[in-house]
């Protein structure tokens, strides 16, 4: 089971605050808009994921869970 | 003397049209029509249900159908997965058809409802389902009207084990997609949704739902009465039956054809009357597909695997001829203008890269600077995967395949300006614009 860092365009508003604390995966596009690098997340980054998808102003980053 | 007699096997050939059976002129068949000519509505007897509707999702798997709406996706796989859902499934009939270069929905609504109904009831009792929808734009209030006459004439003459309700949803490109139209019917805006959940496990009411297009459940009616090798006996093996496609652009005949599956789409052209000029190259696949070279598309089969091999989409059957007196870059700026301000205006990526990239094109038709191109290259790239739904995605297909199959007019605007071609009439048909009149 690995985990993978999702954003819900609907509902982002480009507050970027995900870029800022997880800039090792994410980076804003040319109107603020994150975009995350593909692939699972690395098991080090899974606690700062956690904390960036908690503190997303509109809940728009999720961690889904993926079956391998 | 002896006459030697030469037998050799008759070529095998399929008999031509399947949906677009009867009398010619367009007018739509009525029920009592649609039942000489097709016979019946083969429903299995409410006994013994689950059985029997495992027996006919294993025939329609067996057919090798798959979506005709433009994924391609195998329908036997869909309706088993809506069949066996948490929670009683709903039918949704997709007759709504977004693309403004697609003509093929809309006719077979009009000239044969009553496939399109049989194919809703044979996809509901496959599912198990009890409520049933059959989705059109609702600015056609003429075509509304024939198909609630038709689900009268069903209901007094006691078909439909469901009935079958028809809803209009608003005339726009992404409200035909298919979250869009669940929502709607949801009592939200048709607009699309973010995903999970997915509408096959949690659709409509959150019930499992299966969206299926019109063209695809006409298809389902035709193999409960003939069978699947009936239905395999057209096309090519990876690629069952027949679809409709419609021709546009520099054709004599423009206009819905029924072909088989896997016939090369320079045939296609020539049913449709044969070029008209000088051809350079093919729109396949509508406003989210590719342009391809003329000396690519020409000999191409026509299957989603064969036009995906070249890069190409079939999508839904949406071909478009494009002369050489015209500017493909040009006519691909004006529908990335009209795709971006289709926009459902949700997703930041779609509602800012989107006319960004319209822009950018727009320049390279019209203004010719140096280097834009590998801007909007760049800006397709941005947009790419980044909506909720695949409109963006859509968009970014068709502005990329225009850059490669027109390098050399991408070369030719970016050195010396816009080229001739921009002074001709647009081909590709925009809602709404003066052309279409």
């Amino acid at each position: 089971m690995s985990e993978i860092l999702r954003v819900n365009p609907i509902a982002c508003t480009a507050h970027g605050m995900c870029a800022e604390l997880l800039p090792e995966i994410i980076r804003l596009d040319p109107w603020g808009y994150p975009i995350v690098a593909p692939g699972e997340l690395d098991e080090e980054l899974l606690s700062v994921a956690r904390r960036a998808v908690a503190s997303c102003p509109t809940l728009a980053l999720v961690l889904e869970k993926r079956r391998d | 003397m002896t006459v030697a007699v030469m037998t050799r096997p008759l070529a095998r050939q399929a008999r031509l049209p399947r949906l677009l059976a009867g009398p010619g002129g367009g007018r739509p068949i009525g029920l009592l029509d649609h039942e000489r000519l097709h016979g019946q509505l083969p429903l299995p007897a409410a006994r013994g249900q689950r059985e029997s509707a495992d027996r006919l999702i294993d025939l329609i798997e067996r057919s090798g159908l798959t979506g005709r709406g433009g994924a391609g996706f195998p329908t036997g796989r869909k309706l088993r997965s809506v069949a066996a859902g948490r929670g009683r499934a709903v039918v949704i009939a997709n007759g709504s058809e977004g693309e403004p270069a697609s003509a093929k929905d809309r006719l077979l609504l009009s000239r044969s409802p009553h496939l399109v109904l049989d194919g809703v009831s044979l996809a509901a009792f496959a599912t198990g389902a009890n409520r049933a929808f059959l989705v059109m734009h609702g600015r056609d209030r003429r075509l509304a009207a024939r198909l609630e006459a038709a689900v009268e004439a069903r209901v007094a003459a006691g078909i439909d084990p469901v009935q079958i309700e028809i809803a209009g949803i608003p005339d726009r490109y992404v409200s035909s997609e298919q979250s869009a139209i669940v929502q709607y019917l949801n009592g939200g805006p048709a607009v699309p949704t973010f995903s999970p959940p997915r509408t096959h496990e949690r659709g409509f009411a959150g019930r499992p739902t299966l969206v299926n297009n019109v063209e695809t459940l006409a298809h389902i009616a035709l193999i409960a009465r003939h069978g699947d090798r009936w239905f395999r006996s057209a096309g090519v093996p990876e690629a069952a039956g027949t679809m409709l496609v419609t021709v546009d652009g520099a054709v004599a005949r423009p206009g819905v054809y029924e072909i088989e599956l896997g016939t090369p789409l320079g045939a296609v052209l020539l049913t449709a009357g044969g070029p008209t000029e000088r051809l350079q190259a093919v729109l396949t696949g509508g406003y989210f597909g590719t342009w391809l070279p003329v000396s690519i598309a020409w000999q191409l089969p026509l299957t989603h695997r064969d036009v995906r091999a070249v890069g190409g989409a079939l999508g839904a059957g949406i071909i478009v001829a494009l002369p050489d007196s015209s500017c493909g870059l040009a006519e691909t700026a004006r529908v990335a203008r009209y795709l971006a301000g289709e926009t459902a205006g949700q997703c930041g990526p779609c509602v800012f890269g989107l006319p960004a990239l319209a822009d950018g094109l727009a320049d390279l038709a019209y203004q010719g600077q140096a280097r834009v191109a590998s801007q909007v290259s760049a800006l397709a790239g941005l947009v790419e995967g980044r909506g909720a739904c695949k409109h963006p995605d859509g968009v970014a297909q068709l502005v990329r395949s225009a850059l490669t199959a027109f390098r050399a007019d991408v070369e030719w605007h970016q050195l010396h300006g816009p080229c001739y071609g921009i002074r001709r009439s647009p081909i590709l048909p925009i809602p709404g614009d003066m052309a279409d009149w």
